[in-house]
């Protein structure tokens, strides 16, 4: 009875499975999807970016850090916030107690506060302790600001996209003009006014301008060149710290407790061989498809002259 | 317990014996997963799978129960409490992730089981029941990843929440109503947020329950085996204490080494990206996609694109629950005599064919929904449903098994009197192989 009802049921979604299929594909023959310039031109790789915190044993280059930390202070943080880390966290980065104190001190943008005498809504200088104050007071703020884009958070912009800081860095090294083939195949698809093409964003056209256009346009306290790709490289390494500050102390206890596994899984072998050397060399097993009987059956067939 | 000879509980100590005659427990676990249970001779690795998976549900229950200390379960404060978990509580970030990649290794773990069921009959009679007891912790277990796939409220948390209670709105009429219900509102909120944290701390609870109704189960018959023959005498069995814990053990921690490795060194690599966003209303994200482990019922779900007599969203809501309830009849619909696939000629390219369909069904449920992909979907699906309800069935009617082995001893004991005598290894009509050695 369960087969029969079980039979007759898979037949009908098979059945409605088929019709959806057909129905599918006649569609598909009869007006084929047209192509977008979404699809042609998006990339969907990333470029390649190699930063030292790569791979399970990473290290942050603190150097690039401090650099990439600078990039996003004078670039980024005009529009874009960084609420979830704190001033205090650059600590990390290897600055002292006192530079970090510096830093909250003078940020360009006040935390908001109460005035302690008349109550009303006022603004402090930030200390360590604050997080980064977000650039614009609200979301509508944000929007006028930007011709209706929201520039968004970046505290974790490095793990909230796909290819995470290569990303961040294809796309600030991934501005450039329209191709024209692009337009002549699909004019509809010109770059509309306030927007910025760029192959790396998904629907091709961004509405941040190139943050990072000129070579020197942030003066590196280290001295290193600031060219327009090693100032992508570093503010992304920043800003993949900024997602992930834990990394260092992740790869390191990661490990240790990989090598502890590992010597317990050895030890614990050791201790099954032994433990089963006495339920004989039976221990090899399943039967018929077992390799080892197979090849004993072929030999035994071969040996008697019947054809395996 | 199940076998005539399975030792019982001599308690050596006087402290054990006081106990012992008071409350048994040292009694009830010396049977249960001690030298007193008997366990076939001749399990292979894929029988490790069962005790990774309570040890995965444990590792979840550990660190979930520590999450929660820490955890906000309010829509404004959800987000920013696991940032801050991730961020500033000691060890946050560890058991954060391994909460998460625990989710991920309890479900990869119990695929391998439940294929490892699917392959060696291990639903057949008499282990319906111990079949059907994992059938519903599995459901549970998918009732309580979804939930806890919301509680960080990002962007995926909330528009899964959004797709999957859209399930029930399928339904004419009762649909919608029972929609607004669970969720305590017309979309998720912080009604249904709420009800869901309280639901996913209480879930794994009930889990362990049928967990222990599921090892009960299975003790009365005894473990299944690779060559699916009923264990005979004492030969065919060694003490689960200390032969199998040993396996057990070693096999554990190597698979321990590798849910580590994963969680300390590529943490983020089975999540989506969308969930380090905040939930927004207002921003449907371009592509919506559950969790990997769910992946396959969302092509089943996807695959029914038109309306035929019932409108196309019914059709794939009904087939999507079906395609796992159709696995508690699965004793009925498999009538072999025959419960190993080793011995099943005919099943066993079906059973890796039905592999590779779930596969390309999970590869399907992640992709964009092209026509192509929708066009393999439909097919995929179609063969799910056929391989369960119509070719089963018919296999088990018409497929001739090979010789199974006299019994599990003989097939595992090389070297002594069976030695010319391999097992199981006659070719349906042919020369046995004894009879080729003589």
């Amino acid at each position: 009875m369960v087969r029969i009802i079980g039979f007759l049921v898979g037949l009908g979604f098979i059945g409605v499975l088929l019709i959806s299929l057909f129905i599918n594909l006649g569609d598909y023959f009869s007006n084929p999807p047209e192509a977008t310039a979404e699809e042609e031109y998006y990339h969907h790789g990333v470029k390649p970016l190699h930063l030292a915190s790569d791979g399970p044993l990473g290290h942050f280059d603190r150097q690039q850090l401090q650099r990439g930390f600078q990039v996003y202070k004078e670039v980024c943080a005009a529009c874009h916030g960084l609420n979830l880390v704190a001033f205090r966290n650059l600590a990390d980065l290897g600055y002292s107690e006192a530079e970090v104190k510096a830093i909250a001190d003078q940020w360009q943008i006040e935390v908001p506060s109460i005035n302690p005498d008349t109550g009303e809504a006022a603004t402090r200088k930030a200390t360590p302790a604050d997080r980064f104050p977000n650039p614009y007071p609200n979301e509508i703020a944000a929007r006028a600001a930007n011709s209706n884009a929201l520039p968004p958070d970046l505290s974790l912009i490095a793990k909230a996209r796909g290819g995470g800081a290569a990303y961040t860095y294809s796309l600030l090294t991934g501005y450039e003009r329209q191709p024209a083939e692009l337009l002549r195949k699909f004019p509809a698809a010109k770059t509309p006014a306030n927007l910025h093409y760029n192959p790396y964003f998904a629907n091709l056209n961004i509405a941040m301008p190139p943050p990072l256009v000129s070579d020197g346009q942030v003066t590196y306290a280290d001295g290193t060149r600031a060219t327009v790709d090693q100032m992508a490289k570093d503010v992304s390494a920043f800003l993949l710290w900024a997602a992930e500050p834990t990394l260092e102390r992740r790869h390191a206890a990661g490990l240790a407790v990989v090598i502890f596994l590992l010597i317990a899984t050895v030890l614990g072998y050791f201790a099954y061989r032994n433990i089963w050397a006495e339920a004989k060399r039976s221990v090899r097993v399943t039967g018929a498809l077992d390799p080892e009987n197979q090849a004993k059956s072929r030999s035994a067939k071969r040996k008697s002259g019947i054809d395996g | 317990m199940s076998f005539s000879w399975a030792k019982t509980y001599e308690p050596k100590r006087p402290f054990m014996r006081w106990l012992d005659e008071r409350l048994p427990l040292p009694r009830l676990i010396y049977g249960a997963i001690g030298g007193g249970y008997p366990v076939p001779r001749n399990l292979n690795y894929l029988w490790n799978f069962g005790v990774l998976a309570g040890i995965f549900l444990m590792i979840q229950i550990v660190t979930g129960i520590v999450l929660a200390m820490w955890y906000f379960s309010s829509v404004d404060g959800a987000f920013n409490s696991v940032e801050h978990i991730m961020r500033d509580v000691n060890a946050g970030w560890l058991l954060r992730y391994a909460h998460m990649n625990g989710a991920s290794f309890f479900f990869i773990v119990t695929y391998i089981h439940i294929f490892r069921g699917l392959y060696y009959g291990s639903y057949q009679a008499p282990r319906e029941l111990v079949w059907m007891l994992g059938l519903v912790i599995y459901l549970l277990m998918m009732a309580t990843a979804f939930m806890g796939y919301v509680l960080p409220w990002g962007q995926m948390s909330y528009w899964g929440a959004q797709v999957i209670t859209g399930f029930f709105s399928a339904f004419p009429i009762v649909g919608e109503p029972i929609r607004v219900w669970l969720l305590g509102g017309y979309t998720p909120d912080q009604a249904a947020l709420t009800r869901f944290f309280s639901l996913h701390y209480l879930l794994p609870f009930v889990i362990a329950a049928v967990v222990i109704l599921h090892i009960w189960a299975l003790h009365i018959p005894g473990s299944g085996n690779p060559t699916g023959v009923d264990v005979k005498d004492e030969k065919d069995t060694l003490p689960f204490h200390p032969f199998y814990t040993a396996k057990d053990g070693w096999f554990a921690a190597g698979f321990l080494a590798l849910f580590a490795a994963v969680t300390y060194f590529a943490p983020n690599m089975l999540g989506h990206p969308d969930n380090y966003i905040p939930a927004n209303p207002l921003a449907t994200p371009a592509h919506i996609v559950p969790e990997w482990y769910f992946l396959p019922f969302y092509a089943i779900l996807k695959a029914f694109t038109v309306d035929f007599i019932l409108p196309a969203k019914l059709w794939g809501v009904v087939a999507m629950f079906a395609s796992i309830l159709l696995l508690f009849f699965l004793p009925w619909l498999d009538k072999s005599p025959v419960r190993s696939g080793s011995y099943r000629p005919l099943f066993k390219r079906f059973f890796w064919l039905l592999v590779v369909d779930v596969l390309v069904l999970g590869w399907a449920g992640g992709a964009t929904a092209t026509p192509q992909v929708v066009a393999i979907s439909q097919l995929a699906t179609a063969y799910y449903f056929a391989h369960f309800l119509i070719i089963l069935p018919l296999i088990s009617k018409f497929e001739r098994p090979l010789k199974l082995p006299d019994s599990i001893s003989s097939s595992v004991l090389h070297g002594e009197a069976q030695e010319s005598a391999p097992a199981g290894a006659k070719r349906r009509g042919g020369t046995t192989a004894t009879a080729a050695a003589e």
